[in-house]
């Protein structure tokens, strides 16, 4: 089948997928898209999370055709500057505090904090938790993770005054 | 790929910098990690080229079995498929095996011996082609009775062989003093018996990779691994090529925790991308993992020590059984060091231990941070909590009481000849401030958290203290090494190292490391991390937290040989003999700076490459378990504050608090990133995380039954890290990444015990040891 779909800005047309195949898959192996990641492909890890219509889903359990006609904003289409000379506040938060470690959990923490943020730009940190709570990290314990959405959000209020 | 520049290089001579920024002890940012939050960063799993097929792998639903036949017809005819492989077409050995066993089928020959083990391959032009013809290979199967009863092996290993090897793999006994004598004399003894349910590592990248035939008949292989030059020793001979025809370069590493020591998919691939002549891609999901690698050992154990009415230790009798599952992988030095850690850094004059590993026909097990340490660590601390007890002193009187310095003898009698302050480590943590009493204005706070399953009725708070020792490094004789190639040279005017060598990084932040080490030793700025492969000499694994000491020291040997080749030069040219590198010039100690390093080096390209080795190990006595078996000795001591609801039995821990000596501090972010996530992982052994088995089948394959913690489960942590160097290692630094695994899992069950007093014997525990 034929999907269209509106990826980080861009309208996108992709031919003979195959029913069955997730976004994920169709992101990952059809578009070059790999920054969504598979770490368990059933919607555990949240490893997979992008935004559809501005919502963050798992990609892994969104059918390709379910995404026809829509946006999607993946972790590559994050950052303001296309060449990636800067980052998202978000991005940039995670490399300085410390939050990557082997990096594959990143890319979905990455947009589920960014979500997180537009939403509350100032969570407490139990918000931050519930929030995260359905993104898998196995490296970082998530306390540099907590301290990387902190200094976002901090960085953020201070971009705005 | 090149670091991101932090700052323009200081271009005249005149002010000297001891330390160019970003170099030892400083926190640089990841080279990798704008590219991994950016998403850009290239996983194995993301590995993608031009006319690739997919590969697939049939695995058995049995955990024994004869295979009676084996039809692939008709995988073989469904369109779209381009290979189907069985062990007939193994071009090499069929056998292969981590630590030289050889005693593992590349695909099942006859019969398979756990749940998931391999039997044959399918190559396709879409995985779910691929999916489909694994399907469609018909395998006549005659069920075995499996033999899963790791203590019954024990009992009659000649009857109850999985494999021709079969029957106990190691029995490690440990002979210090007179037990019995000893038992005579005792004024108090108490004893006990524990099990470890099997952890997965779990890490998130799935074993992926991807091979490519090259034009002389050889393979390029991209893989996620932690020591690719063993993975060379054991696919070359499988693939009946010699070792130089295959080319391996490190894909990026989703984590690996000791899961990736093992091989995985790479002979498999290989095997598929030489018959069909494509390059052919394999990348397990989730499920296919959890059979797709081997798992930290489950162990069942039993203690008994003595004590003198005061708390000191007397005796420790143990028996340490692990079980290892139908191939060797790696238990023959696991159960070496559940040998030889058995009783933790305890001084105890009479010991008698026998760790034996055992084959069955469960999930195979193998490496995973701690090795063999970690299982024996849960039942020795709950010993010395028994005995504090029985003593009627405190979890930290005890322990110091007993604790090992330098200057004492393990239980296979190596001197420990570094610092090791446990006491003062314990008192350090004892001094720590205790969390608040839970909010409970906020029931997320509360056991059960956002399901809001109590407002704080039946929730009781409990402390607990866990202290682990581990080894660092390859132990009992192994020759140890790693390799580094440094080149210095001047690159768009800017003096640049490039480091060059065959170690994993898998998230640890190796790649920072050697950076930071590159410009301390060579005063430069810029250091270009060259992709990890076999084009280089081995760097042994990035395994028993050894790369900072071992790859550490190699970058730091090569370095300092490029300077000192530098500094001959420059002496040639200058007529001086007292010259030094520092902070990136060539510095006269009688007359000041002499020149810029890129002055110094003009069109010159110094390239150097070192081996580092440690210092000797001994294997330990067969017998008596004696010998100088570990290189280097590393502790970290936890504290847990726990909230249970003793009425559902669901736990809440409030923090946790560590205390680690490393020696020297590296990276501090990376390192407390280190300690965090080991704790997390101890934290996941101790309350949710086990492959559960019965009849050596899998019950929960999936990251929906098999649970790690999320970041609603782990709480905060304090840690306090204490520097006191090695005189024997690079910088005088410890390892660093798995103490903290130990320590964490026995703090956390002995806080619930202290909550709700029950006695709590196996890890990890679950709602029903609590309530029951």
């Amino acid at each position: 089948m034929r999907v269209n779909v509106t990826v980080n800005g861009a309208k996108k047309t992709v031919d003979d997928v195959w029913e069955g195949e997730s976004l994920l898959y169709v992101l990952r192996e059809r578009m070059g898209l790999p920054g969504s990641k598979n770490a368990c492909e059933q919607g555990e890890c949240g490893s997979c999370t992008v935004y559809l219509d501005g919502v963050p889903v798992c990609a892994c359990l969104v059918a390709a055709g379910q995404a026809e006609g829509r946006e999607v904003r993946t972790v590559e289409g994050l950052a303001p500057d296309p060449d990636r000379e800067e980052l998202d506040p978000v991005q940039q938060a995670f490399l300085e505090a410390g939050a990557v470690q082997c990096g594959f959990c990143t890319p979905g923490l990455v947009v589920q904090s960014h979500d997180l943020l537009e939403r509350v730009p100032e969570p407490s940190d139990a918000e931050i938790r519930e929030a995260l709570a359905g993104n898998l990290c196995r490296c970082t314990g998530y306390e540099k993770i907590l301290d990387a959405v902190r200094l976002a959000a901090r960085r953020k209020a201070e971009a705005k005054q | 790929m090149p670091p991101r520049s932090t700052a323009t290089p200081v271009k005249s001579p005149g002010h000297v910098e001891t330390h160019g920024q970003g170099g030892v002890g400083d926190s640089p940012v990841r080279p990798d990690g704008t590219l991994k939050v950016a998403g850009e960063f290239a996983f194995a799993s993301d590995l993608w080229i031009d006319g690739m097929l997919w590969g697939a792998t049939l695995r058995s639903p049995h955990p024994r079995a004869r295979i009676v036949s084996l039809d692939i017809g008709p995988a073989l005819a469904v369109p779209g498929v381009r290979a189907v492989l069985t062990h007939e077409d193994v071009p090499g050995s069929r056998f292969y095996g981590i630590d030289g066993a050889g005693d593992q089928p590349v695909l099942a020959i006859d019969q398979v011996r756990h749940e998931g083990e391999p039997i044959a391959l399918v190559a396709a032009d879409h995985p779910e082609t691929a999916r489909r013809a694994l399907g469609k290979i018909a395998v006549g199967f005659e069920v075995l009775e499996p033999i899963t009863d790791a203590r019954a092996v024990i009992a009659d290993p000649e009857n109850l062989k999985v494999q021709p090897l079969g029957g106990i793999t190691r029995h490690q006994p440990v002979r210090v003093g007179d037990v019995d004598a000893a038992r005579a004399h005792a004024e108090v003894v108490v004893s006990g018996e524990y099990e470890v349910g099997i952890q997965d590592q779990a890490f998130l990248g799935p074993e992926s990779g991807l091979a490519i035939p090259s034009e002389d008949g050889g393979l390029d292989l991209h893989v996620s691994t932690q020591w690719m030059h063993n993975d060379l020793k054991q696919i070359a001979p499988c693939l009946g090529l010699p070792e130089d025809r295959i080319h391996m370069t490190l894909a990026g590493v989703g984590g690996a925790f000791g899961g990736r020591e093992d091989l995985s998919m790479q002979i498999h691939a290989g095997m598929l991308a030489l018959h069909t002549g494509r390059p052919v891609k394999m990348s397990y999901n989730r499920y296919e993992s959890f059979f797709g690698h081997v798992h930290r050992h489950p162990a069942m154990m039993r203690y008994e020590y003595g004590a003198r009415a005061d708390g000191t230790l007397v005796y420790a009798d143990v028996e340490i059984v692990l079980d290892g599952g139908a191939y060797t992988s790696s238990t023959l030095n696991v159960t070496g060091n559940a040998a030889s850690l058995g009783v933790g850094p305890y001084e105890i004059p009479n010991i008698r231990i026998d760790a034996y590993g055992v084959y069955t026909n469960n999930p195979p097990c193998g490496a995973m941070r701690g090795f063999g340490a970690v299982q024996a660590c849960f039942a020795y601390e709950a010993m010395m909590d028994k005995v504090a007890a029985a003593c009627g002193l405190s979890p930290l009187e005890v322990r110091r009481r007993n604790a090992v310095s330098q200057g004492s003898r393990l239980a296979t009698g190596q001197v420990i000849d570094s610092p090791a302050p446990l006491a003062e480590m314990l008192t350090r943590l004892e001094a720590m401030p205790m969390p608040p009493d839970a909010d409970t204005s906020d029931l997320r706070n509360l056991p059960g958290g956002v399901s809001q399953t109590t407002h704080g009725e039946g929730v009781v708070r409990g402390v607990g203290y866990g202290v682990g020792i581990k080894n660092i490094c390859f132990s009992e004789g192994f020759d140890d090494l790693s390799t580094a190639r440094v080149r210095l040279e001047v690159i768009g005017g800017e003096a640049t190292a490039l480091v060059h060598t065959a170690a994993a990084e898998v998230g640890q932040g190796l790649v920072t490391l050697q950076t930071q080490i590159a410009r301390t030793e060579l005063g430069v700025r810029r250091v270009t991390i060259a992709p990890a492969d076999t084009g280089v000499g081995d760097a042994g694994s990035s395994s028993a937290s050894r790369q900072s000491y071992m790859t550490g020291g190699a970058v730091k040997a090569a370095c300092e040989a490029v300077r000192g080749v530098l500094l001959e030069r420059a002496a040639g040219r200058f007529g001086r003999h007292d010259l030094t590198l520092v902070g990136g010039k060539v510095v006269s100690r009688e007359a000041g700076p002499l020149a810029t390093i890129e002055e110094a080096l003009g069109d010159a390209v110094i390239e150097e490459t070192r081996e580092f080795h440690h210092r000797p190990t001994q294997k330990m006595d067969p017998v008596t378990g004696q010998g100088n078996s570990h290189s280097q000795l590393a502790l970290c001591v936890h504290r847990a504050v726990v909230d249970v609801d003793t009425e559902l039995g669901l736990v809440k821990v409030v923090e946790m608090a560590a205390v680690q000596d490393v020696g020297k501090i590296m990276n501090r972010l990376s390192l407390e990133g280190q300690i965090h996530g080991g704790s997390a992982q101890g934290l996941g052994l101790a309350l949710m995380e086990e492959i559960v088995v019965s009849g050596g089948v899998v019950r929960n394959p999936s990251f929906t039954d098999y649970l790690i913690p999320t970041i609603l489960d782990m709480p905060p942590m304090r840690i306090d890290i204490l520097e006191n160097p090695d005189p024997a290692a690079p910088y005088g630094l410890r390892g660093a990444g798995e103490p903290p695994t130990l320590s964490s899992t026995p703090a956390i069950v002995a806080a619930i015990r202290d909550a709700t007093g029950r006695a709590l014997s196996r890890v990890p525990v679950r709602p029903e040891h609590i309530v029951a």
